[in-house]
C-alpha cells in the first residue's frame, strides 16, 4: 500500500514536528524514522524532506545549527521550538479529529 | 573510511560521482551551497547505509541518487519554498514547465521588445499634450505636467507587469479603472494658485502623494493580482529599491551625456537647451523608468550584488548620523526649529531610514541567524524612533501654536505612520535578535504596512485638497 502524494504532503508538518519533538535530529535520520514508523507506507522522495524542513524553519517552528557528525562531516541538525510544540499540539488535535471522524464511519 | 580512501580506487571513483552530482545541483541558483552541503550529507549517509547492506559503491550511489529524487524536481521544490531565490533567475513569470533554454531566450527577447515598445509609448505619451497646445517649458496656469506626473510613467510600468505576469482580465480592468479615476479626479480638482501662478500647499501634497498611492497599483500588477497572502509582496519591496538604484544610475549617465552634448553643440554655435528641455529630458525620464523596470527584472543578479552592499554601507552611516544628531541635541539643548522645509527634511530622513529598513529586510535571507548587521539595524530603528518622536513633538507644538495647515497635518500624519512602523519593527527586531520571533514575522509586518502607506498616501493626495479647500 502506498499513500497518495497529497496526503503525504499534508501530513509532513505534523510528522516532522512529532519526530523532532522526540529529540533533535537531521535529515537522513528523520527520513529513516518516517520509514520505520510507517512501515514503508509513507514513501517520501528523500530530497523533498528538505524544502519541508526549510519551510518549518522559516516560519519559526524549528531551528537549525551546523555541527560535526561522528563521521567528521558537517551536518545540519534541527530542533523544535516552543512555537513548533504549540503547532504540533494543534496538528495533533486536527489529525485526531479527522481520524475519529473516519473511524466512526468505517467501524 | 579515510584510510580506505587512498588504497581503494572505487572510493575515488565515488568521490568523483558525488562531485559531479553536487556540481549539477549547484547549477540551479535556487539551491545554495549550504543546501547542497545538507543534501550531500544525506546522500553520503544513504550510500554508507546501502554499502553496509552489501551494495557496491556504484550501486549504492545510483540508488541513493534515485531516492534523492530527480534534480529538476528537487530544484523546483526548493524554488517554490525559497521564492526569494527564484528571484535570481531570469525567468520570473513562473512557467516552470518549459525550462528549455531556447524558449527562455525567446521569452527574454520578447520581454525586451515589449519593454522597449512601452518605453517609446511612454516617451510619445508625454509629448501628446503639446499637440494640444500645452508646451512642456511654458507652463500655463493649472500646472498640467506636475498635476499629471503620476500618469506619465506609472501606467506603462504597470502595463509591462500586466502583460508579463500576466494579470487576469478583471485585474487589468480594475487597475485601469483606478488609474482613470485618479486621473479624472486630479484634473477636476480646482486647486488654488497664487496670482503669480505658484501652486498652493494641497497641490504640492497631492503631487507628492498620488504617485506613492498609485505605486501600489503597480505592485498589484507586479504580483499578478495575487495581492493577498502573497510572498511576492516582499519581492515588490525589493523591486522598488532596485528600480530606484537602476533609475538613479541611468539618470546619472543621462546627465553626463546631456552635459557633454550641450558642450559640443555649443562649440559649433548651436544652443541645445530648448531641445533638451522639451524633448530629451521628459522623454528620457519616462522612457528610462520603463527600461529600468525591465532591467531590474532581466539583470537581476547584477543589482542583487550591489544593492545589499549599498544598504550595508548606508545603514551604519545613517545610524551614526542619527546618534550624532540626538547627542548634539541633548548636549546643546537645542530644539528642532519647525519651518516648512525642516518638516519636509525630517519626513524625508525618516522615509529614507524606513526605505533602508524595508529593503534590507526584503533582501535578507530570512533563515540566517541574527548577526551584527541586525544589531546595527535595531540601532538604526531605535535612533530613528527617537528622532521621529522629537520631530513629532516639534510638529505637535507648532500645530498647537499656529493651528492646522495642510502641510503640518500631512507632516504629522507621516510621522505617526512612520513612528508606528518603526515601533513595530523595533519590537519585532528585538524579539528576533533574542531568538523569540521568526524573521518572517518582521517581513509580514512590513508587507502589511504597504497597505497602510498606500492608504495614507491616497488620503493625503485625494482627501486633503477637499478638506483644506484646495488651498
Amino acid at each position: 500500500m502506498s499513500i497518495n502524494k497529497d496526503l503525504v504532503a499534508a501530513s509532513s508538518t505534523a510528522l516532522v514536528l512529532a519526530i523532532l519533538a522526540e529529540g533533535d535530529s537531521y535529515g537522513y535520520a528523520i527520513l529513516k524514522r518516517v520509514r520505520e514508523l510507517s512501515g514503508g507506507a509513507l514513501e517520501w522522495t528523500d530530497g523533498m524532506l528538505y524544502p519541508v524542513l526549510h519551510r518549518l524553519e522559516r516560519s519559526g517552528l524549528i531551528e537549525s545549527r551546523w555541527a560535526r557528525a561522528e563521521s567528521g562531516r558537517r551536518r545540519k541538525y534541527y530542533r523544535v521550538t516552543d512555537a513548533g510544540r504549540e503547532q504540533l499540539a494543534d496538528e495533533r488535535r486536527q489529525w485526531r479529529a479527522v481520524d475519529k471522524t473516519l473511524g466512526k464511519i468505517w467501524s | 573510511m579515510d584510510k580506505t580512501r587512498t588504497d581503494n580506487p572505487t572510493v575515488g571513483q565515488l568521490e568523483k560521482q558525488i562531485e559531479a552530482w553536487r556540481a549539477h545541483l549547484r547549477k540551479s541558483q535556487t539551491i545554495t551551497s549550504q543546501d547542497a552541503a545538507e543534501l550531500e550529507d544525506h546522500l553520503r549517509e544513504q550510500i554508507a547505509a546501502l554499502g553496509a547492506d552489501g551494495l557496491s559503491d556504484d550501486e549504492a550511489f545510483l540508488v541513493a541518487v534515485k531516492r534523492m529524487g530527480a534534480i529538476d524536481a528537487l530544484t523546483r521544490e526548493f524554488a517554490r519554498e525559497h521564492s526569494e531565490r527564484l528571484w535570481k533567475q531570469l525567468m520570473l513569470s513562473g512557467d516552470e514547465e518549459d525550462g528549455s533554454s531556447e524558449s527562455a531566450a525567446a521569452a527574454w527577447s520578447r520581454k525586451m521588445w515589449v519593454a522597449l515598445g512601452l518605453a517609446v509609448a511612454a516617451a510619445v505619451a508625454i509629448k501628446i499634450p503639446s499637440l494640444f497646445g500645452i508646451p512642456f517649458d511654458a507652463e500655463p496656469a493649472g500646472a498640467f505636467y506636475p498635476r499629471n506626473i503620476s500618469f506619465f510613467a506609472l501606467p506603462f510600468i504597470a502595463a509591462y507587469f500586466a502583460w508579463d505576469r500576466p494579470l487576469p482580465r478583471s485585474g487589468r480592468l480594475g487597475l485601469a479603472a483606478v488609474f482613470a479615476v485618479a486621473a479624472v479626479v486630479v484634473n477636476a480638482f480646482p486647486f488654488a494658485f497664487s496670482p503669480k501662478g505658484e501652486p498652493g500647499h494641497t497641490f504640492i501634497l497631492t503631487m507628492l502623494h498620488l504617485p506613492i498611492a498609485l505605486w501600489m497599483g503597480v505592485g498589484f500588477a507586479y504580483v499578478g493580482g495575487r495581492w493577498w497572502g502573497s510572498d511576492r509582496r516582499m519581492d515588490f519591496i525589493r523591486f522598488t529599491g532596485e528600480l530606484f538604484i537602476y533609475y538613479v544610475l541611468i539618470a546619472l549617465g543621462g546627465a553626463v551625456l546631456m552635459a557633454l552634448s550641450v558642450g559640443i553643440f555649443e562649440a559649433i554655435g548651436i544652443k541645445m537647451e530648448p531641445y533638451l528641455q522639451n524633448w530629451i529630458v521628459p522623454c528620457g525620464a519616462v522612457g528610462a523608468a520603463v527600461i529600468a523596470t525591465w532591467l531590474v527584472e532581466a539583470k537581476q543578479s547584477v543589482i542583487e550584488n550591489m544593492a545589499p552592499v549599498l544598504t550595508r554601507i548606508f545603514t551604519p552611516l545613517f545610524a551614526v548620523l542619527l546618534i550624532a544628531f540626538i547627542v548634539t541635541m541633548a548636549m546643546t539643548g537645542r530644539a528642532i526649529d519647525v519651518k516648512r522645509e525642516v518638516l519636509i527634511l525630517f519626513d524625508l530622513l525618516l522615509a529614507v531610514v524606513f526605505g533602508l529598513l524595508l529593503y534590507s529586510a526584503s533582501a535578507r535571507d530570512s533563515i540566517a541567524p541574527p548577526g551584527l548587521m541586525d544589531w546595527i539595524q535595531l540601532t538604526l530603528v531605535g535612533t530613528a524612533l527617537v528622532v521621529d518622536a522629537l520631530a513629532l513633538w516639534a510638529i505637535g507644538s507648532r500645530i498647537f501654536e499656529f493651528g492646522f495647515s495642510p502641510n503640518r497635518v500631512a507632516a504629522l500624519g507621516e510621522n505617526i505612520v512612520l513612528l508606528v512602523n518603526l515601533g513595530g519593527s523595533a519590537i519585532l527586531y528585538a524579539g528576533f535578535i533574542r531568538g523569540r520571533v521568526a524573521f518572517s514575522r518582521l517581513c509580514d509586518w512590513q508587507k502589511f504596512y504597504l497597505y497602510v502607506l498606500a492608504a495614507w498616501a491616497a488620503v493625503v493626495a485625494l482627501l486633503f485638497p477637499l478638506v483644506f479647500g484646495f488651498a
